[in-house]
């Protein structure tokens, strides 16, 4: 059985996405600039696509500037916002490392930085982020929805805040989008990224919006494109797709998110039910993605239970040290507090609306009997007797 | 090695690309599970690193030849492989052969790891010389007594750290500009050159494992350059 359960990563397009897309590759195929019937062909397309996505988040259609993807969205809104003389920047300590590492960045640029801790299920501590928010804060941009345990901040409160202030705020929603309703005003944020493929629409497309009165700084210069903003060639099949997904994946929200909470509580359940297994992040429904079940399986290593998995006909994630690049253990899981080998063994399941419940039984199979066989092997065990490895860590203390 | 040490092009994180050899062994492990009557096991690595290994070895008293051998481990693919590979290798050799076999050689038999992976090998081939050092001191065969901490000894303990971008230990790629030890504050200076800074943590953990277990040590200080 092949099942998918990586739609964190990114997700399968929709056939109705593919379509809508179809004619703007080989019939539709102007350039938005060109002034002749083939370019104001491609250019109504993108007016269109920008008018739908507007819609979705209750913005209007020239506060949104297309991107090549919800990175380029993230990285335009903190190094664009930065630029009128504050020298402060305020962020979360579990910001997807499109955030997170455009801020490290800036402190080579003389900013201030300042990173904000969270409690055990992820949320922002409001009142610390509160009292460091000052008269020199540039942008403060907290992640809407957590994409490694799926905690869902609450960014009206912030956003009230930040109005008080008068300090701009960005927010990354790259995993809510079309899981939680999005409302730019209620929400008071000034600037908010979306991504296409994790809705089920195409990849090389994301967008950020830009409330009507804030002012960014271009950072990719040449052509006049969206609006002066952001030069390039539009990618009009990209816009397109990325419009028909969130027009239905807001249209249909309601049904798929009770469908996907359904069969995520199913299978939290079931891989809890394995001994030493840990949920991670909020447990309760209403403070969490609908999608995402992060779990840590004690004693096992998390790469090698994915490889495991893999053989077998399933895609999930890990935040193991041995599969990120730079040896260390997920920077999301660290801030919540738990301990380095607890991190190594967790995994993400992330569903979407093409999972099943015969799927979710078959993972739970699966899943226990790898986690079962990679016990059996490992070096590391409950109540192991204090070994060389415990003598050698109480040397480092 | 050759063969592993190319480059994989990856973000955050990697797409693992194997080899079928490392694929085999970590789906079925040989010589996986405990030794009952072993004269001696030896476990290295820890939890919080990611990767922890227990080698049991049972020894003919005579011949020293290695009668038989078993591995536990928790870590990745390339963890539980590269313990399966080198048991394989070990089994039947006598102590003096099982020594002569570094990290490379486990590596290279198993057609190579990624560059980022190569630190898996080091663990397996470390863990086996413990068993081994250690059954030696057990049945005094050490010949002298141990050395004495030194910079030059310091220095062949960095052997045993990999750049993971390149999969090539510090000492060859001459990473390591300066070594001090004094009253068992062991200062190394580390020049990164044209690695990747995301590699920094792991290469100064990796140091301070490796380095603050060696006898005499009390403190390692790590400094990085350009």
């Amino acid at each position: 059985m092949k099942v998918y359960m990586d739609n964190s990563a990114t997700t399968r397009m929709l056939s109705e996405v593919v379509e809508a897309m179809q004619p703007h590759f080989t019939e539709k195929y102007g350039n938005p600039s060109s002034l002749h019937y083939m370019g104001i062909e491609a250019e109504r397309a993108v007016d269109e696509s920008r008018a739908k996505l507007a819609e979705c988040i209750n913005a209007e259609p020239y506060e949104i500037i297309f991107t090549g993807s919800a990175t380029e969205a993230n990285n335009l809104a903190i190094v664009g916002a930065c630029h009128a003389g504050r020298k402060k920047i305020i962020t979360s300590e579990i910001e997807h490392s499109s955030v997170g590492k455009v801020i490290r960045n800036m402190e080579r640029r003389g900013f201030e930085t300042v990173f904000i801790g969270v409690d055990e299920e992820g949320f922002v501590d409001l009142k610390e982020l509160e009292k460091k928010v000052d008269g020199n804060t540039a942008l403060v941009s907290i992640i809407h929805a957590n994409h490694e345990i799926g905690t869902i901040q609450n960014l009206e409160a912030i956003g009230k805040m930040c109005k008080e202030k008068e300090v701009l705020f960005h927010s990354d929603a790259s995993q809510s989008f079309t899981k939680v309703p999005i409302d730019v005003k209620k929400f008071g944020v000034d600037l908010l990224t979306l991504n296409s493929h994790k809705i089920h629409g195409p990849k090389g497309v994301g967008a950020l919006y830009v409330r009507k009165e804030v002012k960014l700084e271009k950072q990719v210069h040449g052509g006049m494109q969206e609006r002066n903003w952001r030069a390039g060639t539009e990618n009009v099949a990209g816009m397109v797709g990325f419009a028909k997904a969130a027009e239905i994946g807001v249209r249909e929200m309601k049904r798929n998110v009770a469908k996907m909470q359904k069969l995520r509580n199913a299978l939290v359940e079931g891989l809890l039910r394995i001994e030493n297994a840990q949920l991670n992040g909020p447990e309760s429904d209403d403070k969490r993605l609908c999608n995402i079940a992060n779990i840590t399986f004690n004693y096992v290593e998390g790469e090698a239970l994915l490889m495991r998995l893999s053989e077998q006909g399933i895609c999930v994630s890990t935040g193991s040290a041995c599969s990120s690049k730079s040896l260390q253990p997920s920077h999301v899981l660290k801030a919540l507090g738990l301990k380095h080998e607890q991190a190594h063994g967790s995994l993400r399941f992330s569903l979407s609306k093409f999972n099943s419940s015969e799927e979710v039984n078959y993972v739970i199979k699966m899943v226990e009997k790898e986690v079962a066989e990679l016990r059996k092997l490992s070096a590391y065990a409950p109540g192991k007797k204090a070994g060389y490895y415990e003598e050698r860590e109480q040397a480092f203390e | 090695m050759r063969r592993g040490s190319r480059h994989l092009n990856s973000d955050d994180v990697m797409a693992l690309k194997y080899t079928k050899k490392v694929m085999d062994h970590f789906l079925h492990p040989r010589n996986m599970g405990e030794l009952k009557d072993a004269d001696v096991e030896a476990t290295d690595g820890s939890p919080a690193c990611g990767d922890m290994m227990t080698i049991g070895l049972k020894i003919d008293p005579k011949t020293h030849k290695i009668l038989d051998v078993k591995f536990k481990s928790y870590g990745c693919a390339s963890n539980i492989a590269t313990a399966s590979v080198i048991t394989e290798m070990v089994k039947g050799r006598t102590l003096e052969e099982a020594k002569k076999i570094k990290w490379n050689a486990a590596a290279e038999e198993l057609d190579g790891l990624p560059p980022v992976k190569m630190h898996c090998s080091v663990l397996a081939a470390k863990t086996l010389m413990d068993a081994i050092r250690k059954y030696e001191k057990m049945h005094g065969l050490l010949e002298g007594g141990e050395e004495e901490l030194s910079a030059e000894n310091i220095r062949l303990e960095l052997r045993n750290i990999i750049n993971p971008e390149m999969g090539i230990d510090i000492v060859r790629l001459k990473m390591v500009k300066g070594i001090s030890v004094k009253k068992g504050v062991v200062k190394i200076r580390i020049s990164m050159g044209n690695t990747d800074r995301v590699y920094e943590d792991s290469i100064r953990e990796e140091i301070e494992e490796h380095v603050k277990a060696m006898r005499g040590v009390k403190r390692v200080e790590v400094g990085f350059s350009t």
